[in-house]
């Protein structure tokens, strides 16, 4: 067990893509029950990052510790052991378009429970309700739009009653009433489940209204962190900036 | 870059590839005792690969078998008589026309079929997304397709070889003025059930190359539609290549007792 201050930890992680260094020697520890926002514009490598705290990306050097075990030297069977505990919202929200929306939500228990289909399918509607998705259980993902796979994504990253649900651009592509219920959704599961959650994202009320503390991601480092109230009056001149997504400033736009 | 390099380059990749796909066999094998738990995956591409695939092979099959009574009866002219069309369309259809053909023709099906999907499924984040659920794509994904057309291909190279053999008899007595029983004893004249099982042997190492290559292909596509396109064209490419490249090989070992004497 690691104390509750570095419940997931980054070390020093390196990673490229080719001759692309993406990440150079980032460093982050998330407190256990907090909601830490990584914002960082488009392409620095927050997804990769995220990607690494679930295992889905082996770093080329440095270490990534989950609750005091070292993600980065598990072996596949300890990594998908791990991985129980994790629930993941994609961009793209990733559903499997082959399944239908109940079948999608409790793959994770069909496949690692003993529970009936019945059992399954009603905890999945439970799950879809949470989202504000009642009646779609047997519809196909391509039917929905982008906010309804979002939230249909969202109840299964939830499904299997993770300690940690990583989420990627969760309000991006959304029109700005969906991504305010997106934001009211990340809000409410962290008060009632008292979930740990790492939300990347460039949209900044989004980052304002849901994050406990924000991190910023610039050159493959994290540059500064702070409380919502910390970023909007620091004086970083980077910070402000894309804070205030102005094109002209230290960080070059094009 | 000059052509040394080339070449080399060429065929380190190569090699790194042919490496590839054993890990990902070697892996994929591990997965069996808990892939087999799941039998309702495998089933379902059961029914894909085998079922899904009889129209296509029932054509080519019986098309297979008229063409080889045509151009044995032309190539017999007077020199041998017809009772002998029945043993040269059942040899040549049991030992290689069955499963070679149903095998290039399934796996253009089946292995374009897989690896577009298992392409789209990891360029949209599908195959992260059961990996966060904690599901091995290897043990949900692969080992399925896997069983399934080792189970499947000899079971259609079976009735692809039923049927060829009946497609050479209809063109025969229908065409050529022979018998049934003149082209039914000359199909048992020196019918070996062994020749049947060494193609089945055969199609079982086909259904295994297809599956492979739709996979290994599937899931290491990278980019958009494009890559897509680029894995199941790989994939049908490889296949293909390595079925007869395999035919070969197997051909050697399995005959040998015959040509060796």
């Amino acid at each position: 067990m690691a104390s509750d201050s570095e419940f997931i930890k980054v070390v020093g992680v390196e990673k490229s893509f080719g001759d692309n260094m993406v990440l150079r020697g980032t460093n982050l520890s998330i407190t256990r029950g907090e909601t830490l926002v990584i914002i960082g514009r488009s392409g620095c490598g927050k997804s990769v990052l995220l990607k690494h705290i679930i295992g889905l990306l082996k770093p080329d050097r440095g270490e990534v510790f989950v609750n005091g075990t070292e993600v980065t030297a598990l072996e596949h069977r300890g990594l998908f052991e791990l991985r129980q505990k994790f629930g993941m919202l994609f961009q793209s929200a990733a559903l499997f378009d082959s399944l239908t929306v109940w079948e999608n939500v409790g793959l994770g228990l069909i496949e690692h429970s003993d529970l009936s289909t019945e059992e399954i399918k009603s905890r999945a509607s439970e799950k879809l309700a949470l989202v504000g998705m009642r009646g779609v259980e047997d519809v196909k993902p391509a039917e929905l739009s982008g906010g309804m796979k979002k939230r249909v994504g969202l109840a299964r990253a939830i499904a299997m009653d993770p300690e940690i649900i990583l989420y990627d651009e969760p309000t991006t592509g959304l029109d700005p009433i969906m991504a305010d219920v997106i934001n009211d959704l990340i809000r409410n599961l962290k008060k009632t489940l008292s979930i740990t959650s790492v939300v990347v994202t460039h949209d900044m009320t989004s980052a304002y209204k849901i994050g406990d503390r924000i991190a910023m991601l610039y050159e493959g480092q994290i540059i500064y962190e702070g409380t919502p109230e910390d970023v909007k009056c620091c004086g970083h001149p980077v910070i402000q900036q894309f804070v205030e997504g102005r094109a002209e400033g230290p960080i070059p736009a094009l | 870059m000059n052509g040394f390099e080339y070449v080399g380059k060429y065929f380190t990749v190569t090699l790194e590839d042919v490496g590839r796909v054993f890990m990902l066999l070697v892996d994929t094998f591990k997965t069996f005792p808990r892939a087999l738990r799941n039998s309702y995956l495998i089933v379902e591409q059961m029914m894909i690969i085998g079922v899904g695939s009889l129209p296509l092979v029932v054509v080519t099959s019986i098309f297979t078998g008229a063409v080889a009574a045509v151009q044995a009866a032309y190539q017999f002219q007077n020199y041998i008589p017809m009772r002998y069309l029945g043993t040269v369309i059942g040899k040549s259809v049991v030992i290689e026309l069955g499963p070679v053909l149903t095998a290039l023709v399934v796996g253009g099906r089946v292995g374009a079929a897989i690896a577009a999907e298992l392409g789209t499924m990891k360029v949209t984040e599908q195959v992260d997304a059961l990996e966060t659920l904690a599901i091995d794509p290897l043990e949900y994904l692969v080992a399925p397709r896997f069983i399934a057309a080792i189970i499947m291909l000899p079971v259609i190279t079976l009735f692809a070889d039923f049927l060829a053999i009946m497609g050479g008899f209809v063109v025969a007595w229908a065409g050529m003025d022979v018998s049934s029983h003149t082209f039914f004893s000359g199909l048992k004249l020196f019918f070996h059930a062994s020749d049947v099982y060494n193609g089945l042997i055969k199609s079982f190492f086909f259904g295994g190359i297809i599956a492979t290559m739709g996979c290994y292909h599937g899931l290491n596509t990278e980019g958009g539609a494009e890559g897509v396109g680029i894995a199941t064209m790989k994939a049908v490419v490889s296949s293909c290549l390595l079925i007869l490249i395999t035919d070969y090989i197997l051909a050697a070992v399995l005959f040998r007792a015959v040509f060796m004497g």
